[in-house]
């Protein structure tokens, strides 16, 4: 049944680009899609680890601005008589180029992650994200700062001489972006059925039970953070190369806690429950200002919506609904005592 | 059971201290190989200091641990655990949101050689393995008698159930030193008396138990040798009709009950 | 030479209010354990009621600074009452992610409110500033300067010398055993979060005048608040006072001689180099990660 559902969707997600002739409306989907896939990897840290990760727009970013200066060439000098020169490479090298350098990152923030625990590893991330920001904003030589860095080459993909894609149009980065967050939900499932992933939920539930049969804090701490961290660099490559302008506003705040009430309205440590959060708050903010409502009220709307789905939806959307769905299963069947119980965090 | 050159752990000279407190003073005991070594002593001896120290939990002001010739001072729990070493916890600890089985499956953990990459690339080696843990994880359930509530979250146990729990986590670990902190506390009879038995199982599986324990029967009727703290002391130790009449031991623990008997 | 005094004498200054950001937040998260992200809205709204006060009600300076102050510390009782009593037994991310929704919630009730123009406000205080041989200090932020000290005082005086203080120290160090000695541990709570609101405040209503006021002035506030508690220590006032005064130096050294632009960043990045290598802070009271 579930298979069969998944694929529905599926194919219902493919077909959308042959009959929305809307191509805003095609537009506001893609870049849903791509908070999507980055709300999934901050799940993984923050749903399936109990890492309390804020600063996760930093990886995104850090997955753009890579991409785009490793696309764009670059030349900067690190020192006053040390000049630094890139050509600039292929879209694709350059995107593999952002996964890389953000997973390097997470790298560093999951070694220090396990230093530093709880509301101190908060303030951590946060930080991190700001000073990232704040290079972007002034190391004017490399990223143009405010200025921004234009005309970022869109994707080609393709064997030369045979066939090319030009990924220009909105159809195509549709497409692609749902290919990335397929990619990412497989991804992320294989990890969390895993032995790793068990580890991960391990150590948010119990992390003193959890060493004393032998998982590794750090090795998994480190492990979450890296996948994490590529997945929201590859995203923030896409980003990059569909809009095809990036600036330092890519590392507000803001977008964080985008990402985290995706996750956590959705579903932390559920597979559905970012992509229903981001579902919910990418295409929200449209409907809000297709009916003519200010900016602000949308951000009150969301901070409040925030607030209500703590108070009453603590585990998120998808359980909640699971747990509905269950209640009226059992009810309709004359269940044996001891009916098998939620699928839980799955 | 390993023969050999005597002691399965060594622990020596071991003193624990927070801050100006002194939890543990000058300790030395050694647990034999496929021995039951019951720990006693009234409460706040020191008992569930010793095995926080011994699994890497706290660390020792002075003294050495050793098992089969291995330092533990300074190791990490989970290190620990990977050498053989693994202990339960004095309150009952679980993880709560999951199921039974998956429970089982965590503790399954040093079983498994997966590598990260093998599993994102889902190779079938990771799937192959997942079901052989799978059946490891059914058979533990059934070794401890859990094996109907598999499906069943944790949260969703009797205490005594759970308590079996905690144990067979601790048993997917694959301990060659099984450390039980107060297994049996808040059981009632019948529950007891079928731990004792599951605890000869696991004996015969040629495990060696160090155990802390309050309730007197099963201490008497399961342990090859006792060891007795008190205030962070050793105060006695040898085979259980010794301990029983030992003054030191009645003054301290017993009780006056006890100290009548004899 | 004259430069670093000049420097050496605004970081002391800007030291005293950012210590009153530190000490308000240290008692709040210290004693609730609560990663408070609306304290830095509590700082803006302390600008902004120097703004109504002053320059749309006509009030007295002085005057409306006091009031500015109170409403704060009302703000903050109606924002523990409100949203955090319910969630005292709660993980600590369910209440970081309620005081996250309170933040955004709150910053655009403002900008909706008084649009997103800098605001400035007017002072009483003579225009020419007072020139100390070498240095030179504006009457304002002398002004700031010794109200802020006073504040100090005053908090310091209240956490060691009051019964009230005395309940919040207990708090802090064991809230169980505090609480079976009969301390009232809700009303404990709700008169941390206002205090530490009401020093946002006052350290808002101090620095609006001398600067100007935005709607997200409180973000960067709100950080560097966390980059000092973590210097200083969580729960300890003193380290929250010296971490106050060593981030205005670094920032005023840094932005001085190495670029204005980084002046922001000095304090994340004390925050990053603290917590790797001496996570518990210079004061810490009680060893704690997590």
């Amino acid at each position: 049944m579930k298979r069969w559902l998944t694929l529905a969707w599926l194919a219902f997600l493919v077909s959308v680009p042959l009959w929305l002739t809307d191509l805003y409306v095609l537009h506001v989907l893609i870049i849903t899609g791509i908070f999507i896939i980055a709300a999934m990897s901050l799940n993984l840290l923050l749903g399936y680890t109990g890492q309390l990760s804020l600063g996760h727009v930093a990886f995104f970013g850090i997955g753009a601005y890579v991409s785009s200066l490793v696309s764009l060439g670059f030349e900067v000098h690190l020192l006053p008589d040390w000049l630094v020169r890139l050509e600039p490479k292929p879209v694709w090298f350059a995107m593999l180029c952002g996964i890389a350098v953000a997973g390097l990152s997470g790298w560093v923030i999951g070694k220090i992650s396990f230093k530093v625990r709880g509301a101190y590893f908060v303030i951590v991330t946060v930080s991190f994200a700001e000073v990232v920001h704040l290079v972007a904003l002034n190391w004017v030589e490399l990223t143009q700062g405010p200025m921004a860095l234009n005309n970022i080459p869109a994707l080609r993909l393709g064997i030369p001489g045979l066939f090319e894609i030009h990924f220009l149009r909105k159809p195509a980065n549709y497409y692609l972006v749902l290919a990335v967050a397929v990619l990412a939900y497989v991804l992320i499932r294989r990890l969390v059925r895993s032995r790793a992933g068990r580890a991960m939920i391990a150590l948010r539930e119990n992390e003193p039970l959890a060493t004393s049969v032998g998982v590794n804090v750090t090795q998994y701490l480190v492990l979450a953070t890296v996948v994490a961290a590529a997945l929201a660099g590859a995203a923030g490559a896409l980003y990059a190369h569909y809009v095809r302008i990036v600036d330092p506003d890519v590392f507000l705040f803001i977008y964080t806690v985008t990402m985290v009430i995706m996750v956590i309205s959705g579903g932390k440590g559920t597979l559905a429950g970012p992509i229903v959060g981001g579902l919910i708050f990418g295409l929200l903010p449209e409907i809000l200002r297709a009916a003519a409502v200010k900016p602000e009220v949308q951000w009150i709307i969301y901070g409040v919506l925030m607030v209500l789905v703590v108070y009453f939806l603590p585990d998120g959307i998808v359980p909640a609904v699971r747990r509905w769905w269950q209640g009226r299963a059992k009810a309709s069947a004359d269940g044996p005592s001891g009916a098998p119980a939620v699928e839980a965090a799955r | 059971m390993s023969a050999g050159s005597g002691a399965e752990l060594t622990v020596e000279r071991l003193a624990i201290r927070f801050g100006g407190l002194s939890a543990i003073e000058d300790a030395s005991f050694e647990v034999r190989p496929g021995e039951v070594l019951s720990l006693i002593g009234p409460n706040g001896a020191g008992k569930t200091t010793a095995f926080n120290a011994i699994t890497g939990y706290c660390q020792p002001a002075a003294g050495e641990i050793r098992y089969r010739g291995t330092r533990l001072n300074g190791l990490e729990p989970n290190a620990i655990a990977a050498l053989g070493v693994v202990r339960t916890f004095q309150k009952t600890n679980v993880f709560t949101g999951q199921t039974v089985h998956d429970n089982v499956a965590i503790g399954l953990h040093l079983r498994s050689r997966q590598r990260p990459l093998a599993i994102l690339l889902g190779l079938p080696s990771v799937a192959r393995e997942e079901r052989q843990l799978a059946e490891e994880a059914r058979e533990i359930l059934r070794f401890v008698g859990l094996e109907a509530r598999a499906a069943q979250l944790a949260s969703a146990l009797p205490y005594g159930e759970l308590r079996l729990l905690e144990v067979a986590i601790a048993l997917a670990a694959r301990p060659k030193l099984l450390l039980l902190d107060e297994p049996v506390s808040g059981m009632n009879p019948t529950e007891t008396a079928s731990f004792m038995q599951l605890l000869s199982q696991i004996r015969a599986r040629g495990i060696t138990v160090l155990l802390v324990e309050h309730d007197m029967k099963m201490v008497m009727g399961v342990s090859d040798r006792i060891v007795c703290l008190n205030q962070g002391r050793i105060i006695a130790e040898g085979p259980p009709a010794s301990i029983q009449r030992d003054p030191q031991v009645i003054r301290a623990y017993l009780g006056e009950k006890y100290a009548s008997r004899v | 030479m004259d430069q670093l005094l000049q420097h050496a004498l605004n970081a002391l200054i800007l030291g005293g209010t950012y210590a009153l950001l530190g000490i308000g937040l240290t008692l709040i998260f210290g004693i609730m354990r609560v990663v408070n992200f609306t304290h830095g809205e509590l700082y803006s709204f302390g600008a902004y009621m120097m703004f109504m006060w002053v320059m749309l009600a006509g009030a007295n300076f002085f005057l409306a600074l006091g009031l500015a102050v109170a409403l704060g510390i009302v703000l903050g009782a109606a924002l523990e009452f409100l949203l955090l009593r319910r969630l005292r037994g709660a993980d600590i991310d369910t209440t970081m992610l309620v005081m996250i929704g309170a933040w955004i919630a709150l910053q655009n009730i403002e900008q909706l409110t008084w649009t997103g123009v800098a605001k400035s406000i007017d002072t009483p205080f003579p225009s020419s500033p007072l020139v100390l041989g070498p240095v030179s200090v504006s009457w304002n932020r002398l002004f700031v300067f010794a109200v802020a000290l006073a504040l100090i005082a005053a908090s310091y005086a209240l956490i060691n010398r009051t019964r009230l203080g005395k309940a919040m120290r207990a708090t802090f160090q064991d809230r169980e055993t505090a609480a079976l000695m009969g301390v009232k541990i809700d009303f404990i709570h709700t008169a941390t979060f206002a205090l530490g609101s009401g020093l946002a405040a006052a350290a808002g209503a101090l620095l609006g005048p001398v600067f100007v006021v935005y709607p997200s002035m409180g973000d960067l506030a709100s950080l560097k608040a966390f980059a000092i508690v973590i210097l200083g220590g969580l729960g300890s006032i003193p380290g929250a006072t010296v971490g106050g005064f060593i981030l205005a130096f670094m920032e005023e050294l840094g932005a001085g001689y190495i670029s204005s632009g980084f002046r922001d960043g000095m304090g994340f990045l004390l925050i990053i180099l603290i917590l790797i290598f001496k996570p518990t802070g210079l004061f810490a009271q009680k060893e704690r990660i997590g």
